[in-house]
């Protein structure tokens, strides 16, 4: 399987996750695993998602980062073998 | 195993807040069958090898950067060194040679092409002469071609012949671009025990040693090691060692997956990863400030010695575990023109030229991308190459100079390179002469470090 981390920055306000959450599932992308925490009105959320189908990310990232744009929020998509390489021995 | 949510915000904080990238992938090419005696043959052969080779560099590069989410700033090119195969051309085809590196480098789209270099650190061949007589020119009508020469070894001595004519070279390298700053200096570096698989400019060719093809990384990451310092303002100096280990592993674990995954990709073999944290001028990006951060109130005070071999081992130590092939030159880069906290240290009298030499023991390489006043003598940027050259030769190191006299300016001065290059204030020299010292000319033996079988 190949898994991307999605990751959702910004300030806290109503929809986020149905916005971002909407753009997945009309590529077809299925959520494995969703965290959130919210500081001070600053919201991170981070999703691990199964891209395996997904030859290329591009057209995810640019449809990702325009809802961004909508919402004032910095939104990536990304490999997850970077994370694991940083923070697994 | 899953990642938590608080590793995957650091990674994020990393790139897009602490200027963590990869610096360069650069692609090591041999160029030894391109060798001919007809000049246009071989003029042919180099620039046809370099751009079926590294076609596709520039293209995946880009891509893993997007897929991965972490940028990587250059896309470079290391040959063999170009002395090597000059054979019989003269010092008109060498320079020719140059322009044709030059165009295979925009036409791939590479930041720079490393290896327009010369190996001279025991004797001169013909091919090595020629490269020297064609360099201040070749340096100067070009753009992205960057040159090394090696004039000194541990094993071999310094060849203080090969050490007074880099003074000339170099003094007239500024003078043919005078109206850039004496920009073609920048663009050579002249070394002792230079290593062969180094992806970082000016420095870089692809050594004797090496195959057909390599891919090597160099990571970067002085702020990520800033930002990790700021979060432990009271940890004594044995704590200070292990948080720079420790970022130093994941900033080397982030470059190395990128690396064999872009190698991977171009179907090359992956070479090393260079373990160096390369300063830029961004905000934060600067090895000064993690000097002050450990406790300087300005760098080139008296302890930034003890702070730089200290940051330097750790980072070491650190990235030495997460690489399978560490090589390069893997330590810290002191470039003075590329760090704003360098810059800040000169114009606050607080950092000297006698201070970045010592500090040149300790750290991975040497005088870096220093502004000189436009009047120095070609004798005492000789002298200046020779005293670097005996420090790497007696501590088995690695030392360069790459120096620029900038025609027309003095002491104090500031002069603007642009890009990664930055911008340096104008240092002043000793004015007493070193000439006879370098008339004398001959060679400096090899040291007892030298006899180790």
């Amino acid at each position: 399987m190949r898994r991307a981390v999605v990751s959702v920055v910004g300030k806290d306000q109503v929809g986020i996750i149905a916005k971002v959450t909407t753009v997945l599932s009309d590529s077809h992308i299925n959520i494995l695993d969703i965290s959130q925490t919210i500081l001070q009105d600053f919201f991170t959320m981070m999703m691990i998602v199964d891209v395996t189908g997904i030859e290329n990310l591009d057209r995810l990232q640019e449809q990702l980062g325009n809802t961004g744009d909508d919402l004032s929020l910095k939104i990536n998509i990304q490999l997850e073998e970077i994370f694991q390489a940083m923070h697994r021995v | 195993m899953n990642i938590a949510l608080d590793e995957m915000m650091e990674t994020i904080r990393m790139i897009q807040m602490e200027n963590l990238d990869i610096r360069t992938v650069t692609m090591g090419i041999s160029l030894h069958d391109c060798g001919d005696s007809d000049f246009e043959k071989m003029n042919k052969k180099v620039y046809g090898k370099i751009v079926s080779l590294a076609g596709r560099l520039k293209e995946v590069a880009e891509a893993v950067e997007k897929e991965y989410g972490i940028p990587i700033i250059n896309k470079r090119i290391s040959i063999t060194p170009i002395a090597e195969i000059l054979g019989n051309a003269t010092k008109e085809q060498a320079v020719e040679l140059a322009k044709t590196l030059d165009k295979a480098a925009i036409e791939l789209g590479v930041d720079f092409i490393g290896g327009y270099s010369a190996l001279v650190h025991k004797g001169i061949t013909k091919g090595d002469q020629t490269l020297l007589d064609a360099l201040p020119e070749a340096l100067s009508v070009t753009e992205r071609v960057c040159s090394s020469v090696s004039v000194a070894t541990t094993r071999s001595g310094i060849n203080m012949d090969a050490v007074r004519q880099m003074g000339m070279i170099i003094k007239e390298a500024a003078e043919r671009t005078k109206d850039q700053d004496g920009m073609a200096c920048a663009k050579l570096v002249v070394f002792c025990n230079p290593v062969e698989d180094n992806p970082f400019m000016a420095g870089a060719f692809h050594g004797a040693g090496e195959g057909e093809v390599v891919l090597n990384v160099g990571v970067s990451g002085p702020g990520v090691v800033l930002n990790a310092l700021k979060r432990y303002p009271e940890a004594d100096l044995g704590e200070v060692s292990d948080v720079i280990k420790k970022t130093a592993f994941k900033i080397t674990r982030a470059g190395e997956l990128i690396g064999r995954i872009v190698a991977e990709r171009l179907g090359v073999p992956f070479g090393i990863m260079d373990l160096s944290l390369a300063p830029t001028n961004a905000m934060n990006d600067s090895v000064a400030e993690i000097l002050e951060e450990i406790g300087l109130e300005r760098v080139g005070t008296h302890g930034t010695i003890a702070a730089l071999a200290l940051m330097n081992d750790a980072v070491k130590k650190g990235g030495a575990m997460a690489s399978s092939y560490v090589g390069g030159l893997s330590g810290a880069f002191i470039p003075v023109s590329e760090d704003n906290g360098m810059i800040q240290g000169i114009i606050d009298n607080s950092l000297t030229l006698p201070k970045l030499e010592a500090m040149t023991c300790v750290c991975s390489v040497g005088l870096d991308m220093i502004a000189l006043t436009g009047d120095v003598t070609p004798a005492t940027l000789s002298a200046l190459i020779a005293d670097e050259a005996a420090i790497g030769m007696i501590n088995k190191k690695t030392t360069a100079v790459r120096v620029i006299p900038v025609p027309g300016k003095e002491e104090g001065e500031m002069v603007e390179f642009g890009g990664l290059l930055g911008r340096a204030p104008v240092m002043g020299v000793n004015p007493f002469s070193s000439e006879k010292l370098i008339r004398r000319g001959g060679r400096i033996p090899a040291p007892l470090q030298a006899l180790i079988n």
